[in-house]
């Protein structure tokens, strides 16, 4: 009697179950796959470029026989993964192309293989590169001579517009009745507005359109990516340039808290509606799909956007990021590629390093959509012919500024972050409260690393 | 005795076609994302995104070779010079100016969730078996207490409970390993497992163990032949539910994992195509994904509810 | 299988327990207590491992200044200063309340949907096992992905949400964005958390209503009681501890919430969405502040599970009744 009854549901439940045991078995029994011959793992960020190096890195493999595998990740969970990969002593990465403000916590975490000695050994010489990108992607101190990292991949913000509709007679003279100039790419943010609200809302080709499209991304570094690039041409400053880390009266001055109010007026009157956590993709699909007259973005995915069918060619036009009143900078963007020292095969990543830093090798990555930061390429006296976009990527280079790349970068990220989005999507409080808290939050950062803040 | 119309207890026709009618409402309501999501699977690139939103469409297999494949944008040149496409996937990307460069990495994902769901599911269905058996029929110190602090591990948010993980498995060199993720969801399913079967043993009653260990069995040889086969429609049920679990986990797998053991879930939101998100590719993904828990759970949803309702009668 | 009669059971219960304790005594096969502790040993050493020991850990890195990504610099001991500073933060606050506030309007949302589709589906239509299954499926889908795949569908250009919304109220579809107003998007995380869990609490309901004994209704038939009253003295008193159990499991999921709302507004616009987990999460692994996320994790713990506890309390003495 005790051996009861198996009823018609129990068995086929217990069915199941030797199904699940049986996979379950077999699983935990399988291993890791073996690694067979020789090859290196890079990981980068996944977009334009990095298809650009997957061609690009052909030739290493036929040149060295070492094969190359890649780990890309989309640009809003880049720093999140890499960061975590990096902090946990993770084997995942050989080569790291690693964003420039990680170059801080790299350096004093000693994540990153110290290049000195390699450069000197290859006759590898900085002075060779742009050197913006030098101070920006490889230097820790910053203007040391102390170089974590090989600029890879020079990129700062841009901006594309809609040639084909500038150039329509109706829609210039339109302009030239209500404004009294000819439509052109803007020089300044105020024409800038202008050219955006002329384009709101206007009718072209039977489908409504809007002005501009700027990153509101709040995740990971989108809308700070985008703000300073306004802040920085009206007068906001990271420090006072005679007393590093005193912040107060340059983060929060009166100038740039109009600078945030600008950007905010623009975000409303002139963007595409349920833009507001949008970052480089929807970008790209917005000009792509024809919704908007200008687009921000980074440099990185113009030579993608003239390729593409509907808007590229003849259709498409760049300018630098425009002046404000009281300076005319652009948001410094783009990379250095770093050897992880946690790994296995080091010598043969330097050996890539080594092969990438050549002139022939730059050429030819510029040539297939990445951005080279060697002089010998982007000084040549063809360069600003070779692209469409060329003599704005020059320009804007010479007129860069980046982000706090300290260890804590991070947390001075996330806080701006948070204080900017909360004030320019979310509607919270007004432009200058947004910034003293923000020198509140950025004081408490470096405050708990001990770096005496001035009190003003 | 009559049972008047308005009887809770045998509900008159119209009571049972109203229900019916809000059930259904609900139900196809309810379903509507979901078709819209499998549909997307279905659509090209531009459909996808199209504005406005497009019901009616040309359906194409492009999302699901998206999703199997990594591909580079050619020059028209380049394709024209191109050997002829030898399969139809081939063919299907070389149409949008495309050439496969190799397999994506959605196989090895998948793996990693089938090895990592079943293994940590049937390990914490094995000690939850064993440790419910052992709470139910013996005398434990502490009973009550331990039950409830095992309860308890449940109620830390996932990301809390990461935190000093993240650290242990960092000294331990277990992050980004399978066995690490498999402890991992199993120390957490055993709780849930332990509980729900403690009450599906207790139901268990105990003179048929008794019996047999009159006739001889040991208190091993009684658990397998008479404990277990009744005790199997709650095992399948918390089965069911630690699989869920495991599963679809996400907080664990996107702090702990990085490349080689990976699940589905933090895979499928970031693959991504050639302007923002592949739509198509992520629609056929969650597709994919979700076809294996429907089937079981369709399979066994009769011991769905009993695991539910063990969770009600209980304490 | 024979039925045992009362004289046989009692006997038989006499004699085998003194078997039982006999053989345990000598020793034929593992002794009771053997078995015992081998059963539960693997099972309390694993939660030892994984649960205990980092919460023990986890605490003492509350009382440090340790900061991942910057392991370099000396560990400060700082006592309760994390404590301190998460306790008189503002911005912890109000996550706290925004975090409250998605519990309890989404669990509410759920248990009324819920409970009202139990009480439809106990009328036993047909077909209503189908239908039931069909209304399960998007408790089957990982919150990460629904999260992720409902950003499509709210997008205010490209998705089918707006456009179904015009349609029915004529509002133009871009004129509003769900996930991306301030007034909207609380609103939007407690719609898909219930569009995902509503059928849990109805499982649960159900449940419920399938336990009340059919003789209960009948006896109020007797008493001529109208279905509106037996509603209100039967069921609903009788369903009222599994719908008070339902709170409690989805209260305490929806406070540990942070996948669904993570993918799908990133916590934003501004910091309107933010759940107290993704504030965590922040603080954990990006700003890479381990003592200071500690701290706030084992606050957040102390809290669930002293409302758990209380509420538990409550429910038993409801269920006693």
């Amino acid at each position: 009697m005790w051996k009861s009854a198996n009823s018609m549901r129990s068995s086929r439940a217990g069915a199941t179950l030797a199904l699940f045991a049986g996979v379950a078995l077999s699983a935990l029994a399988s291993g890791p796959a073996a690694a067979q011959g020789k090859q290196l793992t890079l990981c980068w960020a996944a977009w334009d470029p990095a298809n650009a190096l997957v061609e690009l890195g052909k030739d290493f493999t036929k040149q060295s026989g070492i094969e190359m595998k890649y780990e890309f990740v989309p640009w809003t969970s880049y720093a999140d993964r890499f960061l975590n990969e990096l902090n946990s002593h993770g084997k995942l990465c050989d080569l790291i192309i690693g964003d420039s403000q990680w170059i801080g916590g790299a350096a004093e975490n000693k994540w990153y293989v110290k290049l000195n000695d390699f450069f000197a050994k290859e006759n590898i010489s900085m002075d060779d590169f742009v050197p913006a990108t030098v101070t920006g992607y490889s230097q820790w101190p910053k203007n040391t001579a102390n170089y974590w990292a090989l600029p890879a991949m020079a990129d700062a913000v841009g901006w594309t517009y809609r040639k084909d509709w500038f150039s329509r007679p109706d829609i210039q003279a339109a302009f030239k009745a209500k404004h009294g100039r000819d439509l052109a790419p803007p020089a300044t943010y105020d024409e800038l507005k202008q050219i955006a609200e002329f384009f709101q809302g206007r009718e072209i080709d039977g489908k409504k359109v809007y002005g501009a499209y700027m990153f509101t991304e709040r995740g990971s570094e989108g809308i700070t990516m985008g703000v300073t690039n306004v802040l920085y041409n009206y007068g906001f400053n990271y420090d006072n340039p005679k007393k590093p880390y005193q912040m107060q009266g340059f983060v929060n001055s009166p100038d740039a808290a109009k600078g945030l109010e600008f950007y905010k007026e623009l975000y409303k009157c002139c963007t595409a509606p349920g833009m507001t956590n949008a970052y480089m993709q929807e970008g790209l699909d917005a000009f792509k799909s024809g919704q908007v007259a200008m687009q921000m973005n980074w440099f990185a995915f113009f030579p993608g956007l003239y390729k593409d069918p509907n808007v590229g060619g003849d259709k498409i036009g760049f300018f630098v990021n425009p002046a404000g009143p009281k300076a005319h900078f652009t948001q410094l963007g783009g990379q250095g590629i770093s050897v992880v020292a946690t790994s296995d095969r080091k010598d043969d990543a330097l050996k890539y390093i080594k092969w990438f830093a050549q002139p022939a090798v730059q050429q030819k990555w510029w040539e297939l959509g990445g951005y080279s930061a060697l002089k010998a390429v982007v000084e040549a006296p063809g360069f600003p012919k070779s692209a469409a976009f060329a003599p704005q990527f020059l320009a804007s280079m010479a007129i860069v500024k980046d982000f706090w790349a300290e260890p804590s970068y991070a947390q001075l990220l996330l806080d701006m972050q948070k204080r900017v989005h909360d004030y320019v999507v979310a509607d919270k409080g007004t432009s200058q409260q947004a910034l003293d808290l923000l020198v509140k939050d950025w004081s408490k950062v470096f405050g708990e690393q001990g770096k005496r803040v001035a009190a003003d | 005795m009559t049972i008047a119309a308005h009887s809770v207890v045998q509900s008159s026709p119209r009571a049972k076609t109203f229900a019916g009618a809000f059930v259904i409402l609900y139900a196809v309501i309810t379903i509507l994302p979901l078709l819209w999501i499998v549909a997307t699977a279905f659509k090209s690139q531009s459909d996808a995104i199209a504005y406005p939103p497009k019901l009616i469409f040309q359906p194409t297999l492009e999302g699901f070779v998206n999703l199997f494949t990594v591909r580079t944008r050619q020059t028209p040149d380049f394709i024209a010079k191109l050997p002829p496409p030898e399969t139809w996937y081939d063919k299907l990307v070389r149409e949008r100016d495309m050439v496969i460069a190799g397999p994506s990495k959605v196989v090895p994902r998948f793996t990693n969730s089938l090895i990592i769901g079943f293994g940590s599911t049937f390990l914490a269905v094995l000690l939850g078996t064993l440790s419910a058996y052992a709470f139910s029929r013996f005398r434990i110190p502490l009973a009550d207490d331990l039950l409830f602090f095992i309860l308890s591990t449940r109620m830390m948010p996932p990301v809390a409970v990461a935190i000093p993980i993240y650290l242990m498995y960092r000294q331990l060199g277990l992050t980004d390993t399978r066995l690490g993720m498999i402890l991992l969801y199993t120390a957490v399913n055993v709780s849930l497992a332990v509980w729900l079967l403690k009450g599906f043993i207790d139901e268990i009653p105990r003179e048929y163990e008794e019996a047999a260990l009159v006739d001889g069995y040991t208190r091993l040889q009684a658990l397998r032949k008479v404990v277990l086969p009744q005790a199997v429609t709650g095992i399948a049920a918390t089965a069911i539910f630690c699989l869920i679990f495991s599963w679809n986990e996400y907080a664990f797998a996107v702090l702990l994992t990085s490349g080689e053991a990976q699940t589905m879930p933090p895979f499928i939101p970031f693959i991504i195509g050639e302007g923002g998100q592949d739509w198509p590719a992520v629609a056929a993904a969650t597709t994919l994904f979700v076809i294996p828990i429907v089937l079981f759970t369709i399979l066994l949803r009769k011991h769905l509810l009993r695991g539910i309702t063990f969770g009600a009668v209980r304490k | 299988m024979t039925t045992i009669t009362q004289s046989d059971d009692a006997s038989i219960r006499r004699i085998s327990s003194s078997i039982a304790s006999r053989r345990a005594r000598h020793g034929r096969g593992l002794s009771d207590r053997t078995i015992a502790w081998l059963f539960v040993a693997p099972t309390i050493a694993l939660l030892l491992a994984i649960n205990i020991f980092p919460l023990l850990w986890m605490i003492k890195l509350s009382f440090t200044s340790l900061n991942l990504s910057m392991s370099y610099l000396p560990l400060r001991v700082v006592g309760l200063d994390n404590f301190s500073d998460i306790l008189t933060d503002e911005d912890v606050w109000m996550r706290l309340q925004t975090t409250a506030r998605f519990v309890i309007s989404s669990v509410m949302l759920q248990v009324i949907v819920g409970f009202s589709l139990a009480l439809l589906i106990n009328r036993q239509f047909r077909g209503h096992s189908f239908w039931t299954t069909i209304i399960l499926l998007p408790m089957m889908l990982s919150p990460a992905v629904v999260g992720n795949f409902w950003t499509l569908l709210f997008q205010p250009q490209i998705g089918p949400f707006n456009y179904v919304v015009s349609v029915f109220t004529g509002v133009p579809p871009s004129s509003f964005s769900m996930t991306g107003e301030v007034a909207l998007a609380p609103w939007t995380i407690v719609l898909v958390d219930t569009w995902m869990w509503a059928p849990y609490v109805m499982l649960i309901c159900l449940a419920g209503l399938r336990s009340i004994p059919d003789y209960i209704y009948e006896a109020a038939e007797v008493d001529r009681a109208s279905a509106w009253r037996q509603f209100w003295s039967i069921t609903l008193p009788m369903a009222v501890p599994f719908l008070m159990l339902a709170v409690l499991f989805r209260a305490i999921e929806n406070f540990k919430m942070f996948d669904m709302v993570n993918l799908l507004t990133s916590g934003g616009p501004g910091s309107t969405t933010e759940l107290v987990s993704i504030t965590l999460k922040r603080a954990a692994f990006e700003k890479w502040r381990t003592g200071y996320s500690s701290a706030l994790a084992i606050i957040l713990f102390v809290t669930v599970f002293g409302a758990a506890n209380i509420y538990v309390k409550l429910l038993n003495r409801v269920k006693q009744r």
